[in-house]
């Protein structure tokens, strides 16, 4: 009796998993089927009147809620939007040169290896037009080469890197958003302008090289620009770690004038619940560099006096023009939620890639532009987005470059339901990213001098 | 000397967290000899169920000691369903296997409860922190902590006595101490061997949820949780040695104050210390530094 009763609740378990597989293997199917006309005839009318664009981003794992699923709706949004002719001059024309935007979303979670070989599949056998994706710096830096390699176009979308064109020149690579220089140096200059007698800095990164990257960035730019500043601990939790308590008290007992962090997603938003408990946000002044997302998240409970990036001038820290307003208005109205930063990168890279084949269809007179007048249209671009005008301006043309805005949270807003940002300050692009041909490390040892 | 102590109490407190957590997979092999690699993904049952409690309480209340007993009740109610499906379901079919083939199946049992959680709870995080920010602060060594890290540890202490007590001075627990030190004459003498199972595996389900449930208030919690955890909780019981209470219990402890010592005067070395110690235990006691007795038979 006892055993009986035990044994029908993994069977109903095992059951409803069946049955849930089973659905989601209809409705696989069921797409499949929609998506097969019954003459190749019209297969091929079809395929000749899309563009297929495998999209890449976290779709599963820690990073697919504040990067990968945001990014996603952002591209889900605008490729319905676009292939309706919904979008806002200069972009009302349907899909990308009058061909419908057919997209193919992928994980990103896996790992390197696993996406050298997703990319391969969509170039080779799903026949893609082009790739758009990647928000891990790892997996960026495997896939361009064989981007270059199939000669196939990849727009990097969000990955922060600055090691991708600085080491490597890409023809068929480019990616529509800033690198994480910009990050680290727009951060060192708020904080050296808010407090001229800084002496102490801290910080508190991910234990993988993003977070070494930043760190190092901001570190850097902060002792060029003020050599006497001491720091006064380097701590590097490693990637997904969830407990702060030691390192807070690390923190607590150094007590740095500031405190540098680009920890991103649920680490962020554990290291701050953790830190604004223990009041570490009255001894040092805390960094954000990737604090955006924590915004519309945490709401009023993020205490008054935090710097906050959001990796360019998105978001709270946007500009507020047309384009951004009906952006966030599409957004806000599907997903119940304003776009975070990954949404505006991957607005960036759809709206950069459809600039750049319209670009190069008009110097061919409306013909269909082959992979290299693509190129060549895209490098050195310059496009509208919901961020402002976005400049591919560093990395041979191949790499964009944008303006950072840095602010400081103030007082709840019941109207917006997030905390104001105020003392926002904007430093043009050419303040912190390197000149085109500069490596990051370069320019910031020599004292980060615009030309 | 402040220093010391901020680091003593850094440790300490991070100790009676993995204790929480290591002492339930401890368990578990020291009854069932079985390897449990899905503990992780009962922590983070334990995590989600008590945010999502939690998070419902405090919309109605303010009250917040009960903020910590709907912890405490959602950890149960999860652990003990989740437990008792577990081992009813699957690992009863893998009693006196190979320890490879109960491996694996945990090891799938774990990989299954993942995107089981995705379909569940979804990818968007939870926030669950009023009881963490509500419950005020107190000070050592000059350091500010919040009130809430004195319940976990209580908790941990609480846990430890009460499993020290059932095991020694229960009769159910002396059955369970007969089932450890031989199951065969065990069963040969009437006990109920599968009853000892449900129970001590629910038990160490129970205290995996306690410890993801009480983690909760101070993390976002966000699919994924379970890696982290049962990394460091196998390096805990490794060093304790397998199956021992005690082990446990010092393994967390060591591991607790080298990780603080490490993150005060050597950051970079952090990880490297912890996963030193456990190497250098297996080296001088492979198993580690409280084994438990095994029995001979001729």
């Amino acid at each position: 009796m006892f055993r009986k009763k035990f044994f029908i609740l993994p069977v109903i378990l095992v059951l409803i998993m069946a049955m849930l597989s089973v659905s989601a293997g209809c409705a696989q199917q069921k797409g499949d089927v929609q998506g097969k006309a019954p003459e190749a005839r019209d297969e091929t009318e079809k395929a000749a009147s899309e563009i297929k664009i495998g999209i890449v981003t976290f779709l599963s794992g820690p990073a697919s809620s504040p990067f990968g699923i945001p990014g996603r709706n952002a591209a889900e949004i605008l490729v319905e939007h676009l292939n309706n002719g919904k979008g806002l001059p200069p972009y009302n024309k349907v899909g990308i040169g009058g061909k419908r935007i057919k997209p193919i979303f992928i994980d990103e979670a896996g790992g390197a290896e696993k996406q050298v070989a997703e990319f391969r599949r969509l170039v080779l056998d799903e026949k893609v037009d082009l790739v758009i994706g990647y928000i891990s710096s790892a997996d960026a830096l495997a896939v361009a080469p064989i981007a270059n390699e199939l000669k196939k176009l990849l727009v990097v979308y969000d990955a922060g890197t600055n090691q991708l064109f600085e080491e490597n020149d890409y023809k068929y690579v480019f990616r529509t958003a800033g690198h994480q220089i910009l990050d680290s140096v727009g951060a060192a200059r708020y904080v050296l302008e808010s407090n001229p007698n800084l002496k102490t800095i801290a910080g508190i990164n991910q234990d993988y090289a993003w977070g070494h990257d930043c760190w190092n960035a901001f570190r850097d730019a902060i002792l060029a620009l003020k050599p006497d500043v001491e720091v006064v601990t380097e701590l590097f939790p490693k990637l997904y770690a969830g407990d702060y308590s030691t390192e807070i008290s690390t923190l607590l007992s150094k007590k740095p004038d500031v405190i540098h962090t680009s920890l991103w997603g649920g680490d962020m938003e554990g290291f701050y619940l953790q830190s604004a408990a223990r009041g570490l946000n009255k001894v040092s002044q805390l960094i954000f560099t990737a604090g955006d997302t924590i915004l519309p998240r945490l709401r009023a409970d993020v205490s008054p006096g935090i710097v906050i990036l959001a990796r360019g001038p998105h978001g709270a820290l946007g500009p507020k023009h047309e384009l951004d307003n009906w952006f966030t208005s599409i957004y806000t109205d599907r997903f119940g939620l304003r776009p975070v930063y990954p949404s505006y990168h991957m607005a960036q890279a759809i709206l950069g890639v459809k600039a750049a084949y319209e670009k190069a269809m008009a110097a061919k007179n409306g013909e269909w532009p082959t992979t290299e007048e693509v190129i060549k249209a895209f490098e050195y671009l310059e496009f509208d987005t919901p961020s402002g005008v976005i400049k591919m301006a560093i990395g041979k043309g191949h790499q964009a470059v944008e303006p950072v805005n840095v602010g400081i949270t103030g007082e709840f807003d019941k109207s917006t339901g997030e905390c104001k940002l105020e003392k926002v300050k904007k430093y043009p692009s050419e303040l912190v990213n390197p000149p085109d041909g500069v490596k990051s490390r370069d320019w910031i040892a020599k004292g980060l001098k615009t030309p | 000397m402040n220093n010391i102590l901020v680091i003593m109490a850094d440790g300490v407190l991070f100790a009676s967290w993995l204790f929480l957590v290591a002492v339930g997979l401890t368990l578990i092999y020291g009854v069932m000899r079985i390897l449990n690699i899905a503990h992780g993904s009962l922590y983070t049952i334990g995590a989600y169920t008590g945010a999502v409690f939690v998070i419902a309480y405090c919309q109605k209340s303010n009250w917040l000691p009960g903020s910590y007993l709907v912890l405490l009740g959602a950890a149960i109610l999860a652990g003990l369903i989740l437990g008792t499906i577990m081992e009813r379901g699957v690992l009863r079919w893998f009693y006196g296997k190979e320890v490879v083939l109960q491996l694996l199946s945990t090891y799938a049992i774990f990989l299954i409860l993942e995107d089981v959680y995705k379909l569940v709870f979804g990818v968007k995080p939870y926030y669950a922190y009023k009881p963490l920010l509500g419950a005020g602060n107190f000070i050592i060594g000059g350091v500010n902590y919040p009130r809430y890290y004195l319940i976990l540890f209580f908790m941990a202490v609480l846990a430890g006595i009460l499993l020290w007590l059932f095991i020694n001075k229960t009769r159910f627990g002396k059955l369970v101490l007969a089932v450890i030190h031989d199951p065969e004459i065990s069963l040969a003498m009437g006990i109920k061997i599968d009853r000892v199972y449900i129970v001590a595996f629910s038990l160490g389900a129970i205290l995996a949820a306690l410890g993801g449930a009480f983690t909760a208030p101070m993390i976002a919690v966000v699919p994924g949780l379970a890696v982290e955890v049962i990394v460091i909780s196998f390096a805990v019981v490794i060093i304790g040695g397998l199956g021992s209470f005690v082990g446990a219990g010092l393994g967390a402890l060591i591991v607790g104050l080298v990780r603080s010592f490490a993150v005060h005067y050597v950051p970079a070395l952090e990880l490297f210390t912890v996963y030193f110690v456990m190497a250098a235990v297996l080296l001088i006691r492979p198993q580690g530094l409280f084994p438990t007795k095994e029995v001979r038979k001729i």
